[in-house]
This record gives C-alpha cells, structure tokens and sequence, in this order.
C-alpha cells in the first residue's frame, strides 16, 4: 500500500467512525442544552444498549440490525423514567449535584451489568451484517457502513424534526431561552421529558448499532463517553450540528494517529480538543 | 442569649474534634490487627488529597475533575528520584511537590479561560492525556510500573516494612499539618479572594483582584499537598503504576469524598474519608471478589442518594439550615 492510500484509508474509516461518534454525543448535547446539565451516565446508557442488543440476539435470536427499533423503544421509555426520578430533581441545581449524581447512576448501570452480563468481553456472533468489500483499494467493513450510513439517516431525520416540525422549534427556542419560551406559551416540563427521552433514545440507537460488531464489556462505555464529551466540547454545548462536526473531526483524528502510534490515540483526541478550546472557549459552535 | 449558645456549641465541636484526634493518636497502641491500620493510613492519605482538592474546587469554584495527575506525579517523581538517582523520598516529595505546582501553573494559565462545564472536561482531558503518556513511557516502565527499592527501615528512609504504624503517623501527621495550613489560608486575606472568585468572578476583576493570579495560587497549593500525599502513598505500597495513582478514577473518587462530607468546609473532606474509603475497602473484601459488583452498586447508590438529598455533603447534618440552595 502506498502512503496515500494508507491516508485515504483512514479518512475514510475516521469518517464511518465518526458518524457514530457523533451520534452517541448529540443525545448529551441536547440534554445539555436544553437543562444545562452535563449527563455522566451516558457511556454507561451507550453500554447498555449494547448488552439489550446482545440480549435480544442470545435470548431471542433477533438480530441486532432487527431489534434496533425494540432497543429505540426501550431507550425512549427509559429516558423517561430518567428525566423523573433523576433529571427532574436536578435541574437548576449546582454543578456539584449534577455531576455526582449522574456519575453514580452510571457505577449503579456499571454493576447491574457486572451482576448480570460478568466482566467478560462478550460479541455477538453469525449475526447479518459481516465482512467487508474494497473499492479503489480502500477497504470498508460492512458493518462500519451500515452503522454509519443509519446514523447520518437518523441525524437528517432529528435536523428535519429539529427545524421544521413545531415541537422541534420549541426544543430549540427552549434551549435558546427558557424564560422567553415559558412566556410564548411552551411547555418547559414537556419540553424536558422529550428532549431526554430523544437523547437516551438515541445513544440507544448508536448501542444497538454499536452491537453488531463491536466487543461488549461493562467498562466499554467509558471510553465512548469521554470521546462524546471530547466531541460536545469541541462542537459546542447544546449544538447538534457542532456534534456533528466534532464526531467527524475526532473520528479522523483517532484514525490517522491510530496509524502513527496507537498508543498515542486518546492523547492525541485531547490535544485536539485542547487546541480547538483555547481558540475558541466555547467550541465550534457553541455560544 | 443566642451568642453564649453559639460559643457553647463550639466549645462541644473543639472538645469533640480533641477526643477524636486523642483516639486516633492512642489507636494504633490499642488496635493490632494491620488491616484496621491499613484502611486508617488509607483515610489519612485520601484525606489529604481530598483537603487539598477543596482549596481550587471547593473555595475557589474551579471543578477539577483531574487530581490525580497531580497525585501521580509526586507519586512518580519521588519513586523515580529514588530508584535513579538514590535521593532520599523526603527530599524526593518536596521536588515533586514542586514539580506538580509548576505542572498546574503551567496547565492552569490556559485552562483558566474556560468556565464551568468547559473547565471540568478539559482537567479530564489533560489527566488522560498525561496517564496516557506515562502508559507509554518506557523511562518510568510504562505501564508496568515502578518497583520501588527496600530502604532499610527509618523514619529518614520513610520506609517501615514490618509495621504499619509509622505511615500511620507519617500521614496522620500530614494530614493534621495540611488541615492546619489551609485553616491559616481560608481564614486569610488570599482565602477571601478564593471565596470572591467562587461567588462572583466578574466583581472580583471589577474590585480589582487578578482572578487568574489567585486561582494559580490555588491549583499550585492544590498540587503540592496533592503530590505530596502521592509520595507518601508510593512509599507506603512500595509499587506505583499509572492505573493507580494517575487514572480518572482516582480523579472521581477524590471529588466524591470531598463532596460527601461537604465541599468548602474545612472538615468535610475529613469526614467524607473517614465513611466512603471504609465502605469502599469493606465492602470490596465483604462483595468484591466474587466479582459481582456488589461493592459498586453500594458505592453508586450512596453517591447518588448524597448528591440528591444532601448535595452540601453530610457535614450539614450536624448544622441544620444550610441544605438549601
């Protein structure tokens, strides 16, 4: 292989990879902007998409591309159990609470997961999507494809919803100003039901997706999450098309310093992040 | 009438807080078994770190979430300084105090800039970063770790192999000393800037207080407690490697003692030790090994029932009132 095609190589699995890396980070982007509240169980919810997916195709023998509208559900109602028994008691509340008390819903997630799943890695096996194929040769794996042309599909879908339907300009104006909201007549308390069942719906998604060939570990959201919060910092708090942005722009840094060194590759995504920030404090397009 | 109460009621908070320090003095003469002694040593040095988190956190308002790279770096700097350069681990923990204050100036001029949420993330970033690159670093071995040598054993050494209550007295002592230090600058003229900058950082510019000089002083004191207890811990386990002294779980275990006792009291992070490392150590030897997560999900459970319902800590429930927001 020639150097260029190693570069394009990485491109272009930096660029598969960071669609879902923007799609695990716009549901905590949305949380944030909407409540201002940074979620830190969210690796733990992306883990446990992963083990329903995993569930579903041991128990049940659905295969992880079929019961990603089963996980979605799940996802959605579990958002709304989250936003009332944990999310409702903390917004407008300090940092302090905030941070503790979502970081220790993710360690009770992490020990559900030891008790019921054991800290073995596990894979899902013979399921549909396998294999890859080359074009030019550049090699795709399938799975890769598939998982990243679904994100961008769902991310058009949730831009469309965002800025034409009527509930999705309230989610916007909520987030842009909540006192003007509540004033034209928006309905904050709903506002903020849906918008957390949206986003822990759609980490969801990218676990369902995730399943199809990736290992999974109790552990295995830590590092996803770090990359989203990376990814919403670099974007911005409360954009989704910063995350967008910023999932792509990390998922070509890990490929191409994956390459160089890839010990090197999570030193590498915060140098970024760190350079993107003292630039411009609140990201590419925060406000 | 309310004043002579207030004062008797401080009088029972003095007495009390002697009593204790009189206990924990006489312990380890009444108290053989090493492993009481073990988790107490491990209280102290946790309470330590956690005392000196508050001062950039807790007083300042700057919600580090990347401690343990300072912890980590006195760890390896006096362990190295030994194993390279045979220098005593006394004179090793002042050179890495040092070492780590200058690491948090020099981190803290740019990452000052940033507010709130963006200032939590970026620590957390900077502390991978720097575990990552110890992982790699074949001089300090990497993620292999660090054998530290068998000193013979004296208090000039800091080195006990055959009994655990010289550490005990090491970090009680330094523990009584740090809580002592930060009293003297809480309660000065630079502990009231610390508060200003907390509560309003925009007035405090516009009074004309150089808010990015004072919160320096605050990570750089912050850092040198921190790497001072990280030498102390290093000598104490004889082994040092980058998942234990510079992960971001050690970050989140610090900010969670401090929080459970009260952040921005002076003896919050005290008594937050004191109830989470026990809980943490028993209920890893009662659960743990079975490997079912029985210890997290009892460690999950109280972090989430504090930050909900006692979110200034548990030292608030000994002053009724303060809970509110």
């Amino acid at each position: 292989m020639t150097l260029l095609q190693i570069l394009v190589q990485a491109l272009v699995n930096g660029l598969l990879i960071g669609c879902l890396y923007a799609m695990i980070s716009i549901g905590l982007t949305l949380i944030w902007g909407t409540m201002e509240i940074i979620n830190f169980a969210h690796g733990e919810f992306l883990m446990m998409g992963l083990y329903l997916a995993f569930w579903l195709f041991t128990l049940f023998a659905i295969d992880p591309l079929y019961s990603l509208p089963i996980v979605v559900l799940v996802f959605f109602g579990a958002g709304v159990l989250f936003y009332k028994f944990v999310l409702k008691l903390l917004v407008h509340r300090s940092l302090f609470p905030q941070v503790l008390a979502t970081f220790g819903l993710g360690l009770i997630f992490q020990a559900l997961a030891l008790f019921f799943w054991s800290p073995n890695y596990r894979l899902v096996r013979g399921n549909i999507l396998k294999g890859n194929f080359q074009i030019a040769g550049i090699w795709i794996g399938i799975p890769e494809l598939v998982t990243s042309s679904f994100c961008v599909t769902a991310m058009v879908v949730l831009f469309y919803f965002l800025n034409q339907t009527r509930t999705g300009r309230a989610i916007r104006a909520t987030t842009l100003n909540k006192e003007a909201a509540a004033l034209v007549g928006i309905d904050i308390e709903r506002i903020y039901i849906l918008v957390v069942a949206l986003g822990i719906s759609l980490v969801g998604f990218a676990g369902g997706l995730l399943a199809n060939f990736y290992y999974i570990y109790p552990r295995v959201g830590g590092n996803f999450a770090a990359l989203a919060y990376v990814v919403v910092c670099i974007g911005g708090f409360g954009s989704t098309t910063g995350a967008l942005m910023g999932g792509l722009l990390l998922g070509v840094v890990t490929s191409i310093a994956g390459i160089i060194n890839p010990a090197f590759k999570y030193a590498a995504v915060f140098l970024v992040y760190l350079i993107v920030v003292l630039i411009k404090p609140t990201g590419l397009k925060g406000w | 009438m309310y004043l002579i109460n207030f004062q008797s009621k401080n009088f029972i908070t003095k007495f009390v807080g002697f009593l204790f320090l009189l206990f924990l003095i006489f312990l380890p003469f009444i108290m053989k078994a090493p492993y009481i002694k073990h988790v107490f040593i491990m209280v102290f040095i946790y309470a330590i770190v956690a005392e000196s988190w508050n001062i950039l956190s807790g007083y300042t308002g700057q919600f580090s979430l990347g401690n343990a790279m300072f912890f980590g770096l006195g760890a390896y700097t006096s362990s190295i300084l030994l194993i390279k350069y045979n220098i005593n681990p006394w004179i090793g923990m002042i050179i890495g105090g040092l070492i780590a204050a200058t690491f948090g100036i020099i981190i803290g001029s740019p990452v000052f800039r940033l507010r709130s949420h963006y200032f939590v993330i970026a620590t957390l970033a900077i502390n991978e970063i720097v575990m990552v690159i110890f992982l790699n670093w074949e001089y300090v071995n990497g993620a292999r770790g660090l054998d530290l040598p068998l000193l013979p054993d004296s208090f000039k050494n800091m080195t006990f192999l055959y009994n655990k209550d010289g550490f005990y007295f090491i970090s009680l002592a330094f523990l009584l000393f740090v809580t002592y230090i930060i009293y003297k600058i809480i309660t000065s003229k630079i502990g009231y800037y610390f508060k200003t900058i907390k509560g309003e950082e925009d007035a405090a510019s516009s009074i004309g207080i150089n808010t990015v000089r004072y919160k320096l002083v605050a990570i750089s004191i912050t850092a040198f407690f921190t790497a001072a207890a990280g030498t102390i811990y290093a000598q104490y386990m004889l082994y040092i490697d980058p998942a234990m002294v510079l992960s971001s779980m050690l970050s989140i275990k610090i900010v969670l003692i401090a929080a459970l006792g009260g952040v921005s009291t002076l003896f919050g992070p005290i008594i937050g030790a004191f109830i989470l490392i026990p809980i943490i150590e028993f209920t890893r030897v009662f659960f743990g090994g079975a490997g079912q997560g029985f210890d997290l999900l009892i460690y999950g459970i109280l972090v989430m029932l504090i930050a909900l319902f006692r979110p200034f800590g548990l030292i608030t429930l000994f002053k009724p009132g303060k809970n509110s927001q």
